[in-house]
């Protein structure tokens, strides 16, 4: 264009996607150096002074490498699929049904349950002496002592793709509903219907095929995640031997500092074997493109269609009903004086254990509360920056700035994060609450990103044309057009940005270097210390406040644009 | 990215205790005659000041103090303490609440590497066993500075050598003793009349009762206790176990071990194919009915489980015959700490007779003093007899057998070999 | 908004607008990824319409697009763009004084019906002349209390008809109407082409039509160009911009 924009506004605006990619990659980047580093014998206050293979030898050496390897390999992959397999499945089944309506409302709320919330509740509920064999015993099972049976912590993980799936699920769904729309999804699945296609057909094939490409990053993130995390793993996954993940994180807290060696060459395996099921997927997709592209224009109009609906449908509510009840058993524990086998509800129920957390749980709320705020502002503002920026440059982000801003969910926080430690002691950077947010940010920002993206892109150009033509420049345009459209994707994703700042544990922990007690890092050492009863109650906690924050973003909307129908909808 | 079950309790430790005291006594003389390090010769370091001058340097710090946060009695103790450090000596002490110690330990060492000297981001640390043996052998510690404390005098440390002797590992002032612990086997009176007492009768006791005990999971030190314990009591000559593994045939001195847990396994909670994360995990099993028999290695955790719910009321307390293995935990100060004169208060502090007797208390948290009565006035002595108050509590005489631990090099071969036999299946 | 000049704040806000002059496309010549796409050069005097017509992806929407300042950057343009003896070319889209007319009202639905039109008036008028201003084009298009209505529960012609009016609140220099009466219903079409095409002349605003529809060319009752079909250019590209096209 002729006229070139040089306003402050448009400056700021343009230095975002910079800014965020330093922001992202840099901490990432050190990360991995530092964990490189000793995985190659290189670590002088250890001794190491010269570069060896002994870590890589020793690590090959480890009993149950080989099972380690395996099971973080197939949990990931599993756990992806069935949840992906699930959703999709529930779309293209409910689409336009009460249950879809549903499913919709409930969705914040789930996505709002911290992973090792839902694990820990998931764990009370199915072990032998859970909830669940409570309800049934004696009366049905005839136990009057909890029977002896593997799970969680079966030897294949189970257990750990089962509690995986009931968090990817929501995750997935949410990613879907808000790519639904540019793909005209409902029109497709309309004329599919209209000629004669059954629900479930009609999606497969004239809509996922254009709605999964839109997902795909999202897909990859859970591959990743669901390959390399550690809390989950640690509740439900086995222990003889473990996933590859929770091993690493326990060699680098072995006493015995020699260990560090070897530890670090396994957070570099661990990034390998995330990188190999991402290659992995990226093959099955290629497979499944190849087989499945003649099928869709084959003229069938039924494939599949009521295996299909009842999957969906069945897996989708079994999903909601675990994590549903495993909060159920986390309120009931919160609320339990001692609660014998096989009693199924505790009596007397107490407000002791509440009692003796509160005093804790004020200032632990307060620290989470400003960490979330201060860490999904800065992240917000960013991911606002970097959308402007795409629509004052007529142009969106490349595939490269694209994974840039997906670096620090597809590289497993282990094998960066103990590098990114001694970087921070390296630079002196005194431990803190800037520290932290800035930690934060690094797995908040994609995930605002991941929620915004499609709605600002989405948002009609002509919206700043007509104000351009009023004329207003493009700060104003911003301000008093674009921003007030968004208000409610932009709340949305902030409640996203506070639900994944309140549960992160590591960054809090290792950046903080423990000065901040958040309710995550108070939960976590608690159920160290397995007090069953005050580890409910703070994962109700870490709970409320994603929930909370959620509320507002539904809320806060519907208040301030209580007479604009055109934007409740 | 949490890890919740990944215990490694402060008293984790794997060692010998009851190493003469001469070795403290060398030690020491070592340190203070010879190998005087740099940073002790400087004369604002607290380490060489009177000690109302250490006390005055102290007023106003905020102290870090690393501990493990996961038993809310312990935190409960820790905010009484800060309040009464605040309220005499100014001194504002923040307990940073660790799952695992191994992150303290983490942190000094990036610190180190970093060129980090003196502005270390933790100033005292409630450390024991193997971490202590890794902070010293690294040259992460302060000191020494024990024998600096007025109150390290109360423990009476040339009687008592396991207040200057870290499983086998001398401390030579490099921590200051806090409180103790031993193995402590547990059961549900309701359910289990006449426990095992010798590790022979707990094989049979299993075979009876089928899935109704186990044992943490190796490396966690409740699961390493637990085969210290045995190998204890199964080797043709215990005495061995005192000297590095290296000096004896280990693979002939374990293998009455290994057909121990052999036969154990198929009779454990889950036929021992899983084994609980930990400690307090093996508790919360015992509070779900899942198993009959656990043990800890804090005399009085049993009791204070039944006093907040967590175990039914039937439990019971004991010791196998001839003793259990018991050991001492410490707090230390990081040679960066940036408030040394702060973290030496607090030590001292932590061993006066009204802490230590408040933290006896059932009711706080019920770790047992590591003072010498015989140093303490009549008022003092009254206030560190405990009181028969619970009936799930260890009688205080069953403290008194205590058995020294086997070198630690035999941990690590035991570790190392249970892992290859039993770590995957 | 230091980008909008203040001269038209001294008049009475509903006045029309003193006439500026012409509004000149001089050797406008536009291409895509180096193929010509659409030229054009004329010149539309002050009160009169002139009307570019053509088929689909013609690129009469990417005119518009140029003289408006949102040409995606994929386009290339020379030539230039001038309103009296001031080059709108040179000038941020803000700043080019030309009132824009969609398909749809684009009522920005976050604001009231008055402030809507609020939104398009100069900042500089005192809270009560805009207050007046408002109730006075209100009903001057016979929507005499709808002020604090919300957009959505107003009729299709309704909102046109205010889209209109807060387009010329804004007291533009130009109009450039973009296919204005495509989406309204047969009586509403004529009603509201009497409207825009009176206003215009009251106004003496010149005003480029870009349409498909001959009935509004000749309602227009000025010249009429009409476009080859030259390339396969898909139309809408360029008001889309190419930011939305790399997914």
């Amino acid at each position: 264009m002729a006229a070139a924009d040089t306003s402050t506004f448009s400056r700021l605006v343009r230095l975002a996607p910079a800014l965020t990619v330093l922001l992202l990659v840099a901490p990432v980047v050190a990360g991995l150096a530092g964990a490189a580093a000793p995985a190659f014998g290189w670590l002088p206050v250890l001794g190491g002074e010269q570069l060896s293979l002994a870590p890589w030898v020793s690590l090959a050496r480890t009993p149950g490498i080989a099972e380690m390897l395996l099971l973080s390999f197939t949990t990931g992959l599993i756990s992806t699929a069935l949840a992906l397999a699930i959703v999709v499945l529930f779309l293209g089944a409910f689409a336009d049904s009460a249950a879809f309506v549903w499913l919709k409302r409930l969705l914040s709320p789930l996505l709002a349950v911290p992973h090792a919330a839902a694990a820990i509740g998931l764990a009370f509920l199915l072990a032998p002496s859970g909830l669940a064999m409570r309800l049934v015993s004696p009366a049905l099972s005839g136990h009057t002592t909890p029977p002896d049976y593997l799970f969680p912590g079966d030897p294949f993980g189970l257990a750990l793709i089962a509690g995986l799936v009931v968090k990817e699920v929501p995750f997935l769904l949410l990613m879907s509903l808000s790519a639904l729309p540019q793909c005209q999804a409902d029109d497709r699945r309309h004329l599919a219907l209209s000629l004669g296609y059954s629900p479930v057909t009609a999606f497969l094939k004239a809509v996922l095929p254009s709605l999964y490409p839109l997902i795909r990053l999202p897909v990859y993130a859970v591959i990743a995640f669901a390959s390399s995390n550690v809390d989950v793993a640690m509740i439900l996954g086995p222990s003889t031997p473990p996933t590859l993940a929770v091993s690493v994180v326990r060699w680098l807290g072995d006493p015995d500092l020699s260990m560090r060696f070897m530890a670090s060459a396994a957070a570099l395996t661990q990034l390998g074997i995330t990188l190999l099921a991402l290659a992995c997927w990226w093959c099955l997709e290629q497979a499944i493109r190849w087989c499945a592209t003649p099928r869709l224009t084959d003229g069938r109009r039924n494939s599949g269609q009521r295996l299909g609906s009842l999957l969906g449908g069945g897996l989708t509510w079994l999903s909601v009903t675990l994590l549903g009840a495993s909060l159920l058993g986390l309120t009931l524990w919160s609320l339990a004086a001692f609660w014998p086998f096989p009693s199924a509800w505790p009596t007397p129920l107490t407000l002791a254990n509440w009692g003796r957390a509160l005093p804790g749980l004020l200032p632990a709320t307060l620290d989470t509360l400003w960490l979330a705020l201060a860490a999904t502002v800065l992240a917000t503002i960013l991911v606002i920056g970097c959308l402007e920026s795409e629509a004052l440059n007529h142009r969106s982000m490349g595939a490269g700035a694209t994974l840039v801003l997906y670096l620090p969910l597809l590289v497993p926080p282990v094998a960066f994060l103990y590098g990114l430690v001694q970087l921070q002691a390296q630079l002196s950077v005194a431990p803190g609450f800037m520290v932290v947010v800035l930690g934060h940010c690094l797995f908040v920002l994609p995930y605002v990103f991941l929620s915004l993206a499609e709605s600002y892109r989405r948002l009609d150009p002509r919206w700043t044309q007509v104000a351009a033509g009023l004329g207003h420049g493009p700060a104003a345009a911003f301000v008093r057009v674009r921003l007030p459209l968004l208000l409610a994707p932009i709340a949305t994703a902030s409640a996203v940005g506070i639900a994944v700042s309140v549960g992160q544990y590591l960054p809090t922990l290792l950046l903080g270097a423990g000065r901040l007690t958040t309710l995550t890092t108070e939960a976590v050492s608690l159920a160290s210390g397995g007090d069953r009863r005050l580890t409910a109650v703070y994962a109700l906690a870490q709970l409320l406040l994603p929930a909370l924050g959620f509320a507002l973003a539904i809320g806060l909307p519907r208040v301030l644009h209580r007479q604009r129908r055109a934007l409740l909808t | 990215m949490t890890t919740p079950f990944s215990c490694r309790h402060p008293l984790a430790a794997r060692g010998v205790t009851g190493l003469p005291g001469a070795a403290f006594a060398l030690g020491a003389v070592a340190v203070l005659g010879l190998g005087m390090p740099a940073w002790a010769q400087d004369g604002a370091s607290p380490l060489n000041q009177p000690w109302q001058e250490v006390e005055q340097q102290a007023r106003g710090q905020t102290v870090y103090f690393n501990a493990w946060g996961g038993d809310p009695n312990v935190n409960g103790y820790l905010d009484w303490v800060a309040g009464e450090l605040e309220r005499r000596h100014d001194i504002d002490l923040v307990h940073v609440k660790l799952d695992d110690t191994a992150a303290a330990v983490s942190r000094v060492l990036a610190e180190k590497s970093a060129g980090n000297v003196d502005e270390g981001a933790i100033d005292l640390i409630w450390i024991n066993g193997e971490n202590f043996a890794a902070m010293k052998d690294n040259a992460l510690l302060l000191g020494p500075f024990a024998q600096r404390l007025p109150n390290f005098a109360l423990t009476s440390p040339d009687a008592n050598p396991e207040m200057t002797t870290d499983f086998t590992v001398p401390t030579e002032g490099f921590e200051s003793p806090w409180g103790k612990a031993q193995l402590t086997f547990y059961y549900d009176s309701e359910r289990v009349e006449a426990p095992p007492t010798s590790m022979a009768a707990l094989l049979d006791w299993t075979k009876q009762h089928p899935g109704r005990f186990t044992y943490p999971l190796v490396p966690d030190f409740h699961g390493s206790t637990f085969l210290k314990q045995a190998l204890i009591a199964l080797v043709d000559d215990p005495a061995m176990l005192a000297r590095p593994v290296g000096e004896a045939d280990a693979e002939a001195a374990m293998a009455p071990l290994w057909d121990y847990l052999d036969a154990l396994h198929p009779h454990l909670w889950r036929q021992g194919r899983d084994f609980p994360a930990s400690g307090p995990a093996l508790r919360s099993l015992m509070g779900d009915g899942e198993l009959s028999l656990a043990f800890a290695f804090n005399p009085a955790e049993p009791a204070a489980a039944v006093n907040n719910y967590q175990l039914p009321p039937s439990i019971r307390s004991y010791v196998l015959d001839g003793g259990t293995i018991g050991n001492v935990h410490f707090v230390t100060i990081p040679f960066n700490a940036s408030h040394q004169a702060g973290a030496m208060v607090t030590a001292n502090f932590l061993l006066s007779p009204e802490a230590q007797a408040r933290k006896q208390r059932l009711d706080v948290w019920g770790d047992p003093s590591v003072l010498d009565l015989a140093r303490l006035d009549e008022a003092e002595r009254q206030a560190l007899t405990p009181m028969d108050d619970q009936p799930a509590r260890l009688a205080p005489q069953a403290l008194q057998q205590t058995q020294p631990e086997p070198h630690p090099s035999w941990m690590e071969a035991v570790e190392a070999a249970w892992l290859e036999r039993y770590g995957s299946r | 908004m230091s980008q909008t000049p203040d001269t038209r704040c001294s008049l009475p806000p509903t006045s029309p607008a003193s006439p500026t002059g012409a509004l000149v496309f001089d050797r406008v010549a536009i291409s895509l990824n180096g193929a010509p796409l659409v030229a054009l050069n004329t010149q539309v005097a002050p009160g009169e319409v002139v009307s570019v017509m053509g088929p689909s992806g013609v690129g009469k929407s990417t005119l518009l697009a140029y003289a408006a300042g949102f040409l995606a950057p994929a386009f290339d343009a020379r030539g230039e763009v001038r309103l009296g003896d001031r080059r709108v070319t040179d000038l941020p889209a803000s700043a080019r004084r030309l009132g824009l007319l969609f398909q749809d009202a684009l009522l920005f639905p976050h604001l009231s019906v008055a402030g809507n039109l609020a939104f398009g008036m100069p900042s500089s008028a005192s809270r009560r002349e805009r207050r007046e201003a408002i109730e006075e084009a209100l009903s001057d298009i016979g929507l005499t209390g709808f002020g604090e209505r919300d957009p959505a529960t107003l009729s299709g012609g309704q909102r046109a008809r205010v889209a209109l009016m807060r387009t010329l609140l804004s007291r533009p220099q130009a109009m450039l109407l973009d296919e204005p009466f495509s989406k309204l219903d047969a009586t509403l079409r004529q009603e509201m082409r009497d409207l825009v095409f009176q206003r215009i002349r009251e106004h003496r605003l010149p005003a480029l039509l870009v349409t498909h529809d001959r009935a509004d060319a000749e309602a227009a009752a000025g010249p009429i160009i009409e476009l080859a079909a030259a390339t396969q250019a898909p139309s809408g590209a360029a008001w889309q911009g190419a930011h939305r096209a790399s997914r």
